[in-house]
């Protein structure tokens, strides 16, 4: 087992090769519309979505987010090939959206990056261990966790499942959320959440670690037990 | 017996760093030993990997057709502006 491989396989098809949006790019400065609507088609609910986080009303993410496509359009000429356009969107998304945050007095999320927001106890409840000074085998599992492969509710997702994760992610702290929902629910790299968010890889590990976690606890809560 | 990557409530704390392969190689391979023996610890790599695969399974949002036609428009007067017709 190489490290990734299980997370990257698992991985939304929501990216788009390198070679095809570099494709795409050289498309949009022909003025293809029709690039332009695939591109647009791709990233817009994600970027709506972040945008929400910021801003008041549905209406001015709705600003932000348009506002940002017209920057990529006016910057094509200077886009650069090595940044990825979905970096290069939800970056400049973010700018914008705190920008108008600001504007709107808002606090904002995202803007103490360092840390992880005072939430730095153990991520698995201590009473899952034997205790430190437990004969035998201190520190270890006091019982197995369950193995989840053969359930089907995570084999089939239940709609039940998928709303059970929608809900725990509601439930983070703001930025454990937005590191998750980029990774894992976007589909972009630890590389492009750390451009995305200006947090170090350090950073990005511990906020996705707690994250992940939790949702994590919010599964095994409803699986509850074994079959 | 000693140092991070021994005992499963460390383990657990690191299994994060250990997908994202940011461990250092003494911890990671301590880990990977772990792993090899510990079936608790195994399983919880899995449910971890697991968390994050069903994050990525809901279906995309939907762009919904007054926005994507609001974007198109930008778009046109964007190149309507850049290239003059001719
Ligand atoms: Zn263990």
């Amino acid at each position: 087992m190489t490290s990734m491989s299980g997370i990257r396989a698992d991985e939304p098809a929501r990216a788009l090769p390198a070679a095809s949006e570099q494709a795409l790019v050289a498309a949009l400065r022909r003025g293809d519309e029709a690039a332009f609507a695939r591109l647009v088609e791709l990233h817009t609910p994600s970027m709506l979505r972040l945008a929400g986080r910021y801003v008041r009303s549905r209406s001015v993410a709705e600003d932000v987010v348009q506002e940002t496509w017209v920057a990529l359009l006016e910057g094509l000429d200077r886009f650069e090939e090595r940044a990825t356009v979905k970096t290069w969107l939800f970056r400049v998304l973010l700018n914008i959206a705190r920008t108008r945050a600001v504007r709107e007095r808002r606090v904002v999320p995202m803007s103490a990056l360092d840390g992880d927001g005072g939430d730095d106890g153990p991520t698995v409840d201590p009473a899952r261990f034997l205790p430190p000074d437990a004969a035998g085998w201190p520190r270890h599992w006091a019982s197995t966790p369950y193995d989840w492969r053969d359930r089907p509710e995570l084999v089939a997702l239940s709609r039940e499942m998928l709303e059970t994760v929608r809900r725990a992610l509601e439930g983070l702290p703001e930025r454990q959320r937005t590191v998750v929902e980029l990774r894992d629910v976007d589909g972009l790299s630890a590389e492009e959440v750390c451009a995305v968010l200006g947090l170090s890889g350090a950073n990005q590990r511990v906020l996705l670690h707690r994250g992940r976690a939790r949702i994590r606890q919010a599964i095994e809560d409803v699986l509850d037990g074994p079959r | 017996m000693t140092g991070p990557g021994q005992d499963c409530q460390d383990v657990v704390e690191l299994v994060t760093d250990y997908l994202e392969d940011a461990l250092d190689p003494d911890t990671r391979s301590r880990v990977r030993g772990h792993l090899a023996e510990c079936d608790g610890c195994e399983v919880y790599v899995d449910q971890m990997r697991r968390t994050a695969a069903v994050l990525g399974a809901g279906d995309p949002l939907p762009l919904e057709p007054p926005m994507r036609d609001r974007l198109l428009t930008a778009f046109r007067d964007w190149a309507a502006d850049r290239t003059p017709p001719s």
